[in-house]
């Protein structure tokens, strides 16, 4: 439990002989503990003249806000969109095996899925507090159904819905109750949606645009009503043109309300976008960078059949195909087939398997098995942003995004004590929720 | 007085910390004798406690049994601001060390009292049964803490306003803007730091030369408040060269002479991992 009376009895940790990310930089620097929240130990000590109670050796490592994932669709095997009568054990394994990824806090992400589903599945998510027992729960992100039938990538067409007819009520009939939700996707094309957008974000609901053909001045409107993020930049919406810039063009819009950053989530799996275009958007908004994972219920699998949404899909090795059909080699333009996968795998799949895989038929990628600390790593070695910008795109940016950045995403005195241990090359040594270890590699020390 | 001079900053800052090392060490402290320290704050005692630091991060010295009483604070400025004589010492010292909080005594400059506690501080300098060893600097004008040019040179701890000196001096820690410096601070008196068993002054570079000749080649006298010292009968003066240089020549040949004597105390240096 943080904070309350109970607190100032608590006893103080100190970790001691470590580089702490603070206030944007790596900084030499005691990281201090107390009631499940940072601690200021210059207060501490000149006002409650106190000395740590427990030190623990850093061994010289880097501890870094625990990493935020806004867009996960499962993994493990669970599948969030699946209607099953206990999604929360589901969500609670996914939870416990993601703290080895260095997550500390999550939004389970459910795609374009018949009310039926949320109905069923939604109130079966409450927001959650991290702990020994698993990543915390932040609410649920709704990546559909009211998105653009062109651009729904792996979306299944048959359950896409528009607002036209009841507005807001429409979004109401289809989710059932908006208790548990965090995020909503929509594409700001479909009639409507500026009340849409208003009556989420009036209800504390981050709106994202994505899966959508939107030209940048019905983007512009939607932050205008409320949206805040974009859902995986490039990938499903319209590409970069220099006379309709699209939704790309918000990274550097002058139209928002003033005062208002735009955020953005990305996919650095190596896969889902190019290192040059990965690049482009980091130089033009580095700010707002959100690095998410969109990772599929393979993720942390072996080989074999697993289920996205409505829909069934196959991994095995570079091999990618859906329902029985075979597709030789992984398409597009990326190379993914040729690129070997990192050798350092937390979860555990085959070393020689690259990272996403494909919908049969299609070049449309449908979601990555990227672990979040390798995308961090990906994010940081093709852009050369420098290690404290690739730590806060994926937990200050977040933070920010979800407005919780007095108490997540950064180890300012005050904030939640949810943090990683990571060695130079970013890979997780140890995650902490509250103080608590909660997740160690099994060689490394604290 | 013993006038110590070392070539550079970086020297004399190492022999300043080496002495207090010795002193500390030899003192034998434990659990009911404590050693006294008094502290100073400014650019030049960073290197001193950088060596400070260093000597315990590598075993060999303890502030365990120490208890430290710092100089000064500014009147009104919250303790946790960057600039205050707390996060000083905080940063630069205390952080890095093994000193219990219980036993790091600084003036509180946003106390509803100031005249008491200043007076509460005296009452827990003598409490502590004196200071062993105080610390300190000088200020371009010659003060010593905030002792102001014209301070009683029997002064005790008390509130004082900053002369126009010392404000632009202080300028350069509030981003070069006059009025973010504070005008007032809660200082140790000049009798305060008379009153300690051994003072230890540090006063390095040119832009401190006038004020060093001033406090030991001219008479006592409370424009120069470091003059005060003449009459302690146990004074080091620790400076480098370019510190030296209003002395007269015959001055500085003298002092440099002795400082085969000088280094006895400071070499051999001291060890706690010895035990001795």
């Amino acid at each position: 439990m943080r904070g309350g009376q109970g607190a100032a009895r608590a006893p103080v940790l100190q970790f001691t002989n470590c580089r702490i990310l603070r206030g944007g930089a790596l900084l030499r620097e005691d990281l201090w503990v107390r009631g499940g929240r940072i601690l200021d130990p210059e207060k501490l000590f000149f006002e409650e003249r106190r000395v740590a109670d427990e030190q623990r050796d850093c061994g010289g490592r880097i501890l870094a806000p625990g990493f935020i994932d806004v867009q996960i669709n499962g993994g493990f095997g669970v599948d969030f969109s699946q209607a099953t009568e206990d999604v929360g054990s589901g969500v609670s394994l996914v939870a416990r095996r993601i703290l080895s990824h260095g997550v500390t806090s999550f939004c389970p992400t459910l795609v374009t899925s018949p009310p039926e589903v949320y109905h069923k599945v939604l109130p079966q998510i409450p927001v959650k507090s991290g702990g020994p027992h698993g990543a915390g729960v932040l609410g649920v992100h709704l990546e559909g159904p009211f998105i653009s039938r062109e651009k729904r990538g792996a979306h299944p067409e048959a359950h896409l819905r528009s607002f036209e007819a009841d507005g807001f009520h429409d979004v109401l009939a289809t989710y059932g109750s908006l208790d548990n939700v965090r995020i909503v996707t929509l594409a700001p094309e479909l009639g409507r949606s500026r009340e849409v957008i208003q009556a989420l974000t009036a209800r504390g609901i981050c709106v994202s645009l994505g899966h959508s053909v939107a030209n940048l001045r019905a983007a512009e409107e939607a932050v205008r009503s409320g949206a805040t993020f974009i859902t995986h930049l490039f990938n499903a919406m319209l590409p970069f043109h220099h006379r309709d810039p699209g939704i790309v063009g918000l990274l550097t819009s002058d139209q928002l309300p003033p005062g208002r950053s735009i955020f953005y989530g990305m996919i650095a799996d190596g896969t889902h976008t190019n290192p040059a275009a990965l690049r482009v958007a980091h130089r033009a908004h580095p700010q707002g960078l959100v690095l998410v994972t969109d990772a599929v219920p393979a993720l942390g699998l072996g080989n074999g059949r697993h289920t996205l949404g409505q829909q069934e899909v196959e991994v095995d090795g570079l091999t990618a195909y859906v329902a029985g059909e075979w597709v030789t080699e992984a398409p597009g333009p990326s190379q993914a087939g040729s690129r070997p996968a990192p050798a350092s795998t937390p979860g555990g799949p085959h070393p020689s398997r690259t990272w996403p895989f494909c919908s049969q038929g299609t070049t449309t990628l449908s979601g990555s098995i990227a672990p979040m600390d390798a995308c961090v790593r990906h994010f940081l070695q093709a852009t050369g942003c420098g290690v404290e910008s690739a730590l806060e795109a994926a937990s200050l940016h977040p933070a920010q995004l979800l407005g919780l950045e007095k108490s997540k995403g950064s180890l300012d005195f005050g904030a939640d004590a949810d943090f990683v241990v990571l060695d130079d090359t970013l890979h997780v040594q140890a995650t902490y929720i509250a103080g608590e270890l909660v997740w160690q590699a099994e060689e490394a020390g604290p | 007085m013993r006038l110590v001079i070392l070539e550079n900053y970086d020297l004399a800052s190492e022999w300043a910390a080496k002495y207090i090392c010795n002193r500390i060490i030899q003192f034998k402290p434990g659990q009911d004798r404590y050693f006294t320290l008094g502290l100073p704050t400014g650019s030049t005692p960073l290197g001193c406690y950088k060596k400070l630091i260093e000597y315990h991060k590598n075993g060999d010295l303890s502030f365990k049994y120490v208890k430290t009483f710092n100089m000064d604070e500014y009147v009104g400025l919250p303790r946790n601001h960057p600039e205050s004589y707390h996060s000083y010492m905080w940063n630069n010292f205390f952080k890095h060390i093994d000193i219990d909080p219980k036993n790091a005594h600084i003036l509180d400059g946003n106390a509803t009292d100031l005249q008491a506690e200043c007076d509460a501080f005296e009452m827990k300098i003598k409490e502590a049964g004196g200071i062993d060893l105080f610390v300190g600097g000088i200020g371009p004008d010659g003060h010593i803490a905030f002792n102001e040019p014209g301070s009683s040179l029997v002064s005790r701890t008390r509130l004082k306003t900053l002369a126009m000196d010392t404000i632009l001096a202080n300028a350069k820690y509030f981003d070069g803007d006059l009025s973010k410096v504070p005008t007032m601070a809660l200082t140790v008196g000049v009798g305060t730091v008379m009153d300690a068993r051994e003072v230890m002054i540090l006063i390095t570079g040119a832009h401190k030369a006038f004020a060093l000749y001033k406090a030991i080649e001219e008479g006592v006298n409370h424009m120069w408040t470091v003059s005060a010292f003449q009459q302690h009968p146990r004074t080091i003066f620790v400076c480098d060269e370019d510190a030296t240089l209003e002395l007269r020549v015959k001055t500085v040949k003298y002092f440099k002479g002795l400082m085969h004597v000088h280094n006895k105390l400071v070499d051999p240096l001291h060890s706690m991992k010895e035990g001795d």
